[in-house]
């Protein structure tokens, strides 16, 4: 039957930066399949467009940013429900999807991808014999 | 940066380590619109200056234009309708935890707010609130005669 395409599994929500395990925010997603690609939305609010990073190595594709806010000095926490600066997710790519074909948008925190299949995925009907 | 860096981080992560283990074993109570144990959204950051209160609303996905804020004795809530997509025929949906519908937070802000200097600004999927707090309620020194 049809291969599962989508990213099987995500990494645990912890990542590593400057060699010490820093806590980072598993970003929430959407994640829909049609015919031609699979359209993947994430929410990644507070992080400005440069701060950004989405990575393709090897299977792996990554949704990563740190989160920038106007802090005055001198704030006193109240409520602090956010407690991490950075978002950090990790999908494995199958293999009828194009790496090279992705295409990011990236707008109010909310990152779209497209990852289209590879062409000779997209059509890809199986007779089935009659015997 | 962000929120990790205040000075008062050590200990309130200590407090925070604290309370996880208490709501893991159920001693610390939820509030009352988190009894059905969903994440609130929008999530929320306060914070407070001698000057003004800051909140920092993570929204990521909406009009500010159809984000309606009230304050109201000490009182600010948030509400509005985040949109969402339809899933279409030829659609398979493998993950939706993204948060669509429509929402209202209320958050009990401390009271010395002064309801003619708010300012919100919505950017990156952030809305920051700037309340000013009264000068009067500045913390005075009492002289003992």
């Amino acid at each position: 039957m049809s291969e599962r395409t989508i990213p099987a599994r995500s990494e645990p929500n912890v990542s590593t930066v400057g060699g010490a395990e820093a806590p980072t925010i598993l970003p929430r997603v959407d994640v829909i399949e049609d015919e031609e690609g699979i359209t993947v939305l994430a929410d990644l609010p507070g992080v400005p467009k440069e701060a950004l990073e989405v990575r393709i190595e090897g299977e792996t594709l990554s949704i990563e940013g740190d989160i920038r806010l106007d802090l005055p000095s001198e704030l006193e926490p109240l409520i602090v429900e956010v407690r991490a600066p950075r978002y950090s997710r990790h999908f494995r790519l199958s293999r009828e999807l194009d790496p090279h074909a992705i295409e990011a948008k990236f707008s109010d925190g909310v990152v779209r991808l497209r990852i289209p299949k590879v062409k000779q995925a997209q059509a890809r009907r199986i007779e089935i014999q009659t015997s | 940066m962000a929120w990790f860096h205040f000075p008062t981080f050590i200990l309130d992560e200590l407090e925070r380590l604290q309370r996880e283990i208490d709501r893991a074993f159920g001693a610390w109570p939820l509030t009352i619109r988190e009894a059905a144990g969903i994440p609130l959204f929008p999530a929320i950051n306060v914070g407070r200056t001698k000057e003004n209160v800051v909140i920092y609303v993570f929204i990521p996905g909406v009009d500010p234009n159809k984000l309606k804020l009230t304050l109201e004795q000490g009182v600010l809530t948030i509400a509005g309708e985040r949109g969402t997509w339809e899933k279409q025929e030829n659609e398979t949906v493998h993950a939706r935890e993204r948060f669509a519908g429509a929402f209202k937070r209320t958050l009990s802000l401390p009271d010395d707010l002064d309801p003619d200097r708010v300012e919100a600004r919505y950017r990156d999927g952030i809305l920051t609130i700037v309340i000013g707090r009264k000068a009067h309620m500045l913390p005075r020194r009492i002289t003992v005669q």
